[in-house]
């Protein structure tokens, strides 16, 4: 055997390796989430499963609460959405098109934003949206949100498309072109949004997001409920993932 | 005129984004300041500081974030460091592994500590799998509260397992940004791999190391989903404390207190992250 073919096994070795230890986890909430109940707590387990059911993830949607906090999730995404676009699409294109005073430190505030740790800002923002009558308030949750992503560096590369044309070429040329990067940078704020775990906690109480409700639950429910809610907080978002894999360096490695 | 509309246009764009950004962000953090020095009946109090330092829990939560951090954040840039330097010899199907190494970027924490709860779970998959090639005669209770060193790794490796993937983008994007032709000037004069990695790539990554540390650093500061996914309250954390104290306990004005501190922590590490890293990079610049 000569060195290159070492090196090749050696490198494809390694990156199988990798790729199994990121993977096996998804292997086994998947297999745990499909046991049937009466089988959850079988010891030892066989690592390919020999029975495979729906009744644990029937379990999870029948529970209550669950159907109305994925519909509270994906409200929160789109809200936060549209607040994403609504602020960061005006923003991107000034930075793109204009060279201005204040530019570079508008990019530095942005940039530590999103270091900041807004999730801990969402007790006391909880405690103004009390007095505000705005608590336990879908769209409250959505601007909570909207902060991480208000002016993703994505946005600001569509927006160079589209500082690129005039208003008449606008239309036919330049949003086709921006169109794959808006639609990128709406997927990232769907994967954000849906992620948001202490800040949704924080604030809401009976219109629970997802993984408000599953987190709410942890101490009491039965373990085949949290591994189907698992599975189905994980499954949306590893989809979202693949269809955005082209931007991905964009929108999480410029930091 | 147009001219001067031109002028005023950029500040005009911008406007939405920067007052959003005022609002949510000034607005709370005062909110949180008022809310952990203010006393019940008005006027200025350190109480709240005294209760929280003085809470049973206190004392576990700082020494477990502390502990957690030290352990997560370091393993997380090795384990990143090995996938993106593999990734960037981009051998035949590179593109393939980047975006299996990248999938747990989708993971909430809180799911990330469930899916590792199959695995260490009592009846777990890991305890199955020993069992099955006859290493354990029973179970091992990974997460008891009484086998804190289990508690322990099973919280640093799902945490590491979800975050690892932020920071190898940061180190992917870092280097794209260094020149092919520093390789092949490093090939030329005979540097292997390993002594190309050191010597060429890792001082050139510097700048994206360093906001890794940074931001890795901060976030670890805000652990919490994972934990309560793995550990329940057997395990305190300060961010987690924040929680408890503001949802459990209805005390808005204690919770606020350990986010004053939350925002405290981490304005130190960035200052204390740039004094350091920044200043050597002066010096190598020099």
């Amino acid at each position: 055997m000569n060195a290159r073919v070492l090196d090749r096994t050696l490198i494809y070795g390694i990156a199988v390796l990798l790729a199994v230890w990121v993977l096996i986890p998804f292997y086994i909430i998947a297999i745990s989430a499909f046991t049937p109940q009466a089988k959850i707590f079988d010891y030892p387990k066989p690592l390919v499963p020999t029975t495979f059911s729906t009744e644990t993830m029937q379990f999870f949607v029948d529970a209550r609460g669950v159907i109305p906090s994925v519909l509270n999730s994906v409200l929160v995404a789109v809200f936060t959405i549209v607040f994403g676009l609504a602020l960061g699409t005006p923003a991107g294109y000034a930075l793109a098109r204009f060279h201005f005073r204040g530019r570079e430190a508008f990019q530095v505030i942005v940039l530590a934003t999103k270091m900041f740790p807004i999730a801990i800002l969402s007790i006391p923002l909880a405690v103004t949206f009390l007095q505000l009558g705005l608590y336990d308030n879908l769209v409250s949750v959505a601007l909570t949100g909207g902060v991480f992503v208000a002016v993703s560096h994505e946005l600001e590369e569509a927006a160079q498309t589209l500082g690129c044309s005039r208003w008449g070429a606008f239309l036919r040329v330049a949003l086709p072109l921006a169109l794959p990067g808006l639609a990128a940078a709406a997927i990232f704020t769907f994967v954000v949004s849906w992620n948001e775990v202490f800040a949704a906690t924080i604030l809401t109480l009976r219109t629970r997001t997802l993984p408000a409700q599953v987190l709410a639950g942890l101490g009491t429910s039965p373990l085949g409920f949290k591994f189907a809610g698992g599975l189905f907080m994980a499954l949306p978002a590893v989809v979202f993932i693949f269809m955005i894999r082209r931007y991905l360096i964009n929108l999480w490695g410029s930091r | 005129m147009r001219a001067r509309a031109e002028h005023v246009l950029p500040f005009t764009l911008l406007l939405p984004s920067v007052a959003f950004l005022a609002l949510l962000i000034v607005i709370p953090m005062f909110q949180a300041l008022l809310l952990a020095f203010v006393a019940e009946k008005g006027g200025f109090t350190l109480e709240h500081f005294q209760q929280m330092f003085g809470d049973v829990n206190f004392g576990d939560a700082w020494r477990n974030t502390l502990l957690l951090l030290l352990l997560i954040v370091p393993l997380q840039l090795v384990l990143a460091l090995a996938m993106a330097l593999l990734v960037n010899s981009r051998f035949r199907g590179y593109g393939f592994f980047l975006y299996i190494y990248a999938i747990p970027l989708a993971i909430s924490d809180l799911a990330a500590g469930i899916l590792w709860l199959a695995v260490f779970t009592e009846r777990g998959y890991l305890n199955s799998a020993l069992q099955s090639a006859g290493v354990i005669q029973q179970p091992i209770l990974f997460l008891s509260f009484e086998n804190f060193p289990g508690i322990l790794s099973a919280i640093v490796i799902a945490e590491s397992w979800r975050a690892t993937a932020i920071v190898l983008l940061i180190l992917v994007a870092g280097l794209q940004l260094i020149p092919r032709d520093y390789f092949e000037a490093a090939d030329l004069f005979g540097a292997d791999r390993i002594r190309r990695t050191i010597h060429v790539v890792l001082p050139l990554l510097r700048p994206s190391l360093q906001s890794a540390l940074i931001i890795r650093t901060i976030f670890a500061f805000q652990t919490f989903a994972v934990v309560f996914a793995l550990a329940g309250r057997n395990m305190p954390v300060l961010a987690g404390e924040a929680y408890v104290w503001y949802a459990g306990n209805r005390n808005e004005h204690l919770a606020a207190t350990y986010a004053v501190l939350l925002l405290g922590l981490t304005a130190c590490v960035t200052v204390i992250y740039l004094r350091v890293l920044g200043l050597r990079e002066a010096e190598v610049q020099r």
